[in-house]
């Protein structure tokens, strides 16, 4: 870890090569339009139910997308806690538990690059929903929901650990998988993966980020 | 043992607040005189580092431990010594590729973490409806004998842990022949690499299936001995039962799911709640148990031992002759396993195909090898329950042949939380049994 740059802290990432090629062939991923009602299954049901319990819930929710049967609520960031709360104690709802959270870095989603993914499970209802916030590179701040899920603890510092994403109201934001001192956020597509050359009987094999993407 | 009363100058980690502090070095069995020493100083609080190189905390796992007399106050858990990257390896290799990094991460049941990423490929492909039944039920009596060998190996690190030794005999025994079951069908012990998109790699070897059959003959006579050996034992009741408490609202709160929550009286089993590969149409219980502790856990793993033993025993029935990948060649590797004098290998026939008679076969070949197939654009979440708990995989993906971003969920990382709630106001020697409980996996909980 000498010389090796780094991913770097804040700031607009400058995309190269095939990071860029591939930047302007992802127009699927991020963005996407909110589906037509109706959802289809329990995601009407749910929908309804969030909507009676937090009444501002247009306010909240930017997009609700449905696909390849599930449905994600694009969340303010700022509403997060508000909403978890509801999601977690409605009657109706009851999303008592927060299987997974991760985070996924879109440099080319400009303004929002930083995305958190929540999948809750009713275990009252059975059900399954996703939540996701996002938050720019330059102000990469997301509330916590330690206070509601305490199972997002780990879970939040690892996205910080790797991402940068920093979780307000977190008991302790510490590094969880990299050493305390390491310098910058591991999984963000900024960073490299730090590959070597390879060579095998004389010819010289590119180290895997170099190889090329097939968009 | 060496005592340091400056800790700065000393241990480069110190901090210099510390340097009123006693600390002790300790690398063999001299807990007698630190022991008396701290009783000389009448020192009250002891902070304890267990780990990460400790033959009881389950591979690298570290454990610091604030003790008054013999009690815990407080512990937390640090992790990351295995960390290796597999999530940020895969967003550079095709989604066939991934498959060689995610069964190493969790090493003991390979087979969840296959079979996880790969429903969740086909689920992005669309192609879930496609995957032939056989490819499914061989998935199924794969991920249940892994369940089996896993659970054995965590009755036998964790008996070994509170001291019955004969347990990690017993334990290594019966997982050994799993393995051997396992090496017959994927060529390798661990590391298997045998889920891939759209199916298995390869069916079943001749002599497979008979093997199996042998095997469940044996098993449960097994667990008959576990029992009998373990069960009404005293020192294994002692050691056990009323150690690391963790009741069902414990349990969900910090998300530790599995074996746990079951072991808190909660039925909570994703094979029963929400199925997939088919798990509505087998016939088996989920054990559950009212106490919460670590006793519990051992007869709810126990019992899940035997049910996986039925399912396999179902497997076997409903195999029937049939395909083991999906039909669309596009997807499909091309590859065509067979055994030669030097291993296994592509057959000579398919090699022969590829480069005497057919020029597209060649091409679609090399396309599929080298660039891979397309995903279209979008994220998915799916989970499986493994031996430890919900594993979940979070696949995105940017419409590339390699995936965007793959998160696992892992159980063994989400049930470590659970550290401290079992742990503290217990005594030392009953962490040990705590931790063994949650069963963790280091190269899972890490990547």
């Amino acid at each position: 870890m000498s010389d090796q740059p780094v991913g770097q802290p804040s700031g607009a990432p400058q995309l190269s090569g095939a990071l860029a090629e591939t930047a302007e062939t992802t127009g699927g991923i991020v963005g996407r339009p909110s589906t037509p009602r109706p959802y289809g299954g329990y995601f009407d049901h749910v929908a309804d139910a969030l909507g009676a319990a937090y009444p501002e819930l247009s306010a909240a929710v930017e997009r609700t997308v449905v696909d390849r049967g599930e449905l994600t609520f694009h969340v303010r960031r700022e509403r997060l806690l508000e909403l978890a709360r509801q999601l977690r104690d409605a009657e109706e709802l009851r999303f008592e538990l927060l299987s997974s959270l991760s985070g996924v870095h879109y440099p080319m989603d400009a303004g929002r690059e930083l995305h958190v993914d929540y999948e809750l499970t009713s275990m009252t209802h059975n059900r399954r929903i996703r939540l996701e916030v996002s938050a720019p590179d330059t102000d990469p701040h997301v509330p916590s929901v330690v206070s509601v899920w305490p199972t997002a603890d780990f879970q939040e510092r690892e996205v910080w650990d790797l991402f940068g994403v920093v979780f307000d109201g977190h008991p302790a934001l510490t590094r969880i998988m990299m050493p305390d001192d390491w310098p910058g956020h591991p999984q963000r597509k900024d960073y490299p993966l730090g590959g070597i050359p390879v060579e095998y009987k004389g010819a010289s094999v590119p180290p895997p980020e170099e190889r090329r993407r097939y968009a | 043992m060496s005592t340091m009363t400056d800790a700065s100058a000393a241990d480069p980690y110190g901090d210099e607040n510390l340097s009123n502090d006693r600390i002790y070095t300790v690398s063999g069995s001299d807990w007698d005189e630190i022991a008396s020493d701290v009783a000389d100083h009448h020192f009250e609080r002891v902070v304890v580092n267990m780990g990460p190189q400790h033959p009881s905390t389950h591979g690298v796992l570290r454990l610091i431990l604030e003790l008054e007399g013999e009690t815990v106050t407080q512990a937390r858990v640090v992790m990351g010594y295995l960390h290796t990257g597999i999530e940020k390896s895969c967003e550079y290799r095709s989604y066939t590729q991934a498959v060689t990094f995610l069964t190493r991460a969790d090493y003991l049941s390979p087979f969840f973490t296959e079979t996880a990423y790969c429903m969740a490929v086909e689920k992005l492909l669309g192609i879930t409806e496609q995957v032939p039944e056989r490819a499914q039920v061989i998935r199924v009596l794969m991920m249940e004998l892994n369940r089996i060998s896993s659970h054995l190996v965590w009755l036998a690190t964790g008996g070994m842990e509170v001291g019955a030794l004969s347990a990690m005999l017993y334990g290594f025994r019966e997982r050994e022949q799993i393995l051997d079951i396992f090496e017959m069908i994927t060529g390798l012990r661990m590391n298997h690499e045998y889920v891939r998109p759209g199916g298995v790699i390869q069916d079943l070897p001749p002599g497979a299936v008979e093997k199996i059959r042998e095997f469940l003959q044996i098993m449960p006579k097994k667990i008959d001995e576990y029992h009998a050996l373990l069960t009404g034992q005293p020192i294994w009741l002692k050691r056990l039962q009323g150690v690391g408490y963790l009741n069902l609202t414990g349990a969900v709160a910090l998300g530790a799911s599995g074996p746990i929550m079951r072991s808190a009286g909660y039925p909570w089993d994703l094979r029963k709640a929400q199925p997939y590969l088919g798990y509505e149409t087998y016939e088996f219980d989920v054990p559950t148990h009212p106490d919460g502790d670590c006793f519990a856990r051992y007869l709810v793993r126990l019992d899940e031992m035997r049910e996986s033993l039925k399912i396999v025993e179902q497997c076997l029935d409903r195999l029937r002759p049939g395909p083991v990948m999906v039909e669309d060649k596009k997807i499909a590797w091309p590859a065509q396993l067979a055994l030669g004098g030097d291993g296994m290998g592509n057959s000579l026939e398919h090699i022969r195909h590829i480069m005497a008679t057919s020029m597209e076969a060649l091409i679609h070949h090399f396309k599929l090898v080298t660039e891979g197939f397309h995903v279209p654009p979008g994220q998915v979440y799916v989970p499986v329950e493994s031996p430890r708990g919900e594993l979940g995989v979070h696949l995105v993906s940017d419409g590339g042949t390699k995936p965007y971003r793959v998160h696992l969920r892992e159980p063994s990382f989400i049930n470590l939380q659970a550290v401290a709630a079992t742990c503290e106001g217990g005594l030392v020697a009953d962490v040990i049994a705590s931790v063994a409980s949650l069963d963790p996996v280091m190269g899972g909980c890490d990547r």
